[in-house]
């Protein structure tokens, strides 16, 4: 416990640039898992417990790729793409069975699939830490905001997490495919009485949802050590984004990644011990002061 | 109503159940039975309590490993730094559940489904931050070092690990029994009528908030005897009694065992034990196995055993009426 640290960070401006950088790639990162994890709970109205893995897979599939090609864009591109895929044959192997059941036999469902994944990622990687170390292209000196210190993949990882935020909205307010993913969360049974296949609007949005779990997983490869049970602490912290942005909304996803981050960063300078406590207090005021989440709406009937 | 009649033959069955329980260690001497059942009856009465908020209040608690490793920590706690006897203290970590359970739940239980749960999930890893730092008095991440000490109380050795065994299947029927009084009682006919339809409970004349908020606090004090009963097996507590996995687990058993029968969240607990002791036993990837079982179990029966078990004699009974 040490609140005079942050005390005197708060005064200085280079600490102050310091923390933000690192609070927002810690939001950033956060924000692509957990739009995806909102997004398939807001659409199937499924808590997917196994999206933390999706994450931990594809930091890995970036890992080797990077190593296969020695290209940092081939290989974030490939960890989206075979995450998608995973999360759509995930989709319609495992989840699509239990739909009916008890939102229980769900969760067992994919507290399955986490065992496992840990289990076969110790195979194909072995149980030990990896890294994948900064890519050359991002090899030249940090850049100094104010006497604080940013990286360039920092900046790189912000502006890309950024990007796919405003793809992401305008995705699903502008185009009709997001009007139908819409129409397919509020009133599935009348969406598809319309004609339109929601089974198949279930799969994809697994798929994409996995996707931006795969591309957080890439992009945080050269930041990130990796491990088998990585995606753990991760899927706590996206489930603490989702509930304090409202589940089933995107952009407080990424208003309660951003406050996560940066109480993250924050918070280890002042009380480096009760980091994790201090996510969770936010938590726990945010939904006594509004029991929906910050954005969220009333809860579906 | 046959109320009476049931609760004679509650305590038919459970006499039944621990006459055959206390009778173990004459037929074997065999310590990994003996230590078997202690961890069951532990965990049994955990998971039971567990499933008094989501079988039938319809409460999906992630949070409730909070007491358990509340209770054992308090129970640790008072019996290491206090002269109080076993049974004070223990009556002295269901109070601090009981009272923890008061105030986590009047918070949590008007909030609904997943965020409920997210909530109690918030309030335990609070608990556990709190367990982690507060290293002066609870030993940080090492736990609660040191043994807890077990002086004999009205002549019941618990140091003794045969008395400890008889002492943890007694308590274990003692709460199955209490708990299984509980739910047969008209609070557990309206606990049931809340989960079903809480509006139409409250156009009743029921306080809707109330009652979950009692069987909350019930659960709590349950759960942190199954704490104590654990402290007490392993000599100590440590901070994973309170960590999320420790809930997961618990709704894990009940998923396995089956949410709608009363002994349901047991039969759970012992297979999860089991598969435990048996895949760690043979292979290194126990993740993998483990989950496949898991696996094998949702996909293939999508409910508890004892659900799946009864539905098939359902159907057996009724295809023979036909007859």
């Amino acid at each position: 416990m040490n609140p005079t640290a942050l005390l005197e960070c708060l005064s200085s401006a280079s600490c102050i640039v310091t923390q933000l950088g690192t609070g927002l790639i810690v939001g950033s990162l956060l924000f692509l898992v957990a739009a995806g994890l909102t997004l398939i709970f807001g659409v199937l109205g499924v808590v997917n417990f196994a999206h933390g893995s999706f994450y931990m897979l594809g930091a890995y599939v970036a890992l080797t790729a990077y190593q296969l090609s020695g290209s940092f864009t081939t290989a974030v591109i490939a960890a989206g793409l075979g995450v998608g895929s995973f999360g759509l044959l995930f989709e319609r192997f495992l989840m699509r069975r239990v739909y009916s059941a008890d939102v229980l036999m769900q969760l067992l469902v994919c507290y399955a699939i986490v065992l496992i994944m840990d289990d076969v990622v110790k195979i194909f990687w072995g149980a030990e830490f990896l890294s994948m170390g900064m890519p050359d292209a991002f090899q030249s000196p940090p850049l100094f905001i104010a006497g604080g210190v940013v990286p360039v993949y920092y900046a790189y990882l912000i502006a890309a997490a950024m990007s796919i935020a405003l793809l992401l909205w305008l995705l699903l307010t502008q185009t009709r495919m997001g009007k139908t993913v819409r129409a397919a969360a509020q009133n599935p049974t009348m969406t598809s009485a319309l004609g339109i296949n929601t089974s198949l609007i279930y799969a994809g949005v697994f798929a994409f949802g996995g996707m931006l779990a795969g591309l957080a997983g890439g992009l945080a490869a050269p930041v990130r050590s990796m491990s088998p049970g990585m995606g753990f602490s991760i899927l706590i912290e996206s489930f603490i984004v989702t509930v304090i942005g409202g589940m089933g909304s995107v952009s407080g996803a990424l208003v309660g990644a951003l406050l996560i981050g940066l109480i993250r960063s924050f918070g280890t300078i002042g009380f480096p011990l009760f980091v994790e406590g201090l996510m969770f207090l936010a938590m726990v005021l945010i939904l006594i002061l509004r029991p929906n989440g910050l954005l969220g709406k009333e809860s579906r009937a | 109503m046959k109320s009476t009649g049931t609760l004679r033959s509650d305590v038919f069955w459970a006499l039944g159940a621990l006459a055959v329980l206390a009778a173990l260690p004459f037929l074997t001497q065999s310590r990994v039975a003996l230590d078997f059942v202690i961890r069951l009856a532990s965990l049994g009465i955990f998971a039971t309590s567990l499933n008094i908020l989501v079988g039938y209040g319809g409460m999906v608690s992630f949070g409730h490993a909070m007491f358990f490793g509340g209770g054992a920590y308090a129970f640790g706690l008072l019996m290491q730094n206090t002269g109080v006897p076993i049974p004070v203290a223990m009556l002295g970590a269901i109070g601090f559940c009981g009272l923890l359970g008061l105030i986590v739940g009047a918070i949590c239980v008007r909030l609904k489904e997943i965020y409920f749960s997210f909530l109690t999930l918030a309030f335990q890893m609070l608990l556990h931050s709190v367990i982690l730092t507060w290293t002066s008095l609870t030993g940080g991440d090492q736990g609660l070092m040191g043994g807890i000490p077990r002086p004999p109380f009205w002549g019941i050795n618990l140091a003794d690990h045969t008395t400890l065994y008889w002492f943890a299947c007694a308590l274990g029927m003692l709460c199955l029994l209490l708990i299984r009084t509980i739910l047969q009682s008209p609070f557990g006919a309206t606990l049931r009528m809340v989960r079903d339809s809480a509006e139409r409970a409250a156009f009743l004349g029921i306080d809707v908030w109330r009652i979950k908020l009692y069987a909350f606090i019930l659960a709590s004090c349950i759960a942190s005897v199954g704490g104590v009963l654990m402290a007490l097996f392993v000599s100590g507590a440590f901070p994973d009694f309170g960590y999320w996995t420790m809930s997961g687990d618990a709704i894990f058993m009940i998923m396995m065992g089956g949410l709608h029968v009363f002994i349901g969240p047991v039969v759970g607990a012992s297979l999860l034990l089991l598969f435990n002791d048996i895949i760690t036993r043979t292979t290194e990837f126990h993740g993998l196995a483990l989950g496949l079982v898991v696996l094998l179990f949702a996909l293939g029966f999508k409910r508890g055993i004892t659900d799946f078990a009864i539905d098939l004699f359902n159907k057996i009974k009724r295809s023979g009426d036909l007859r």
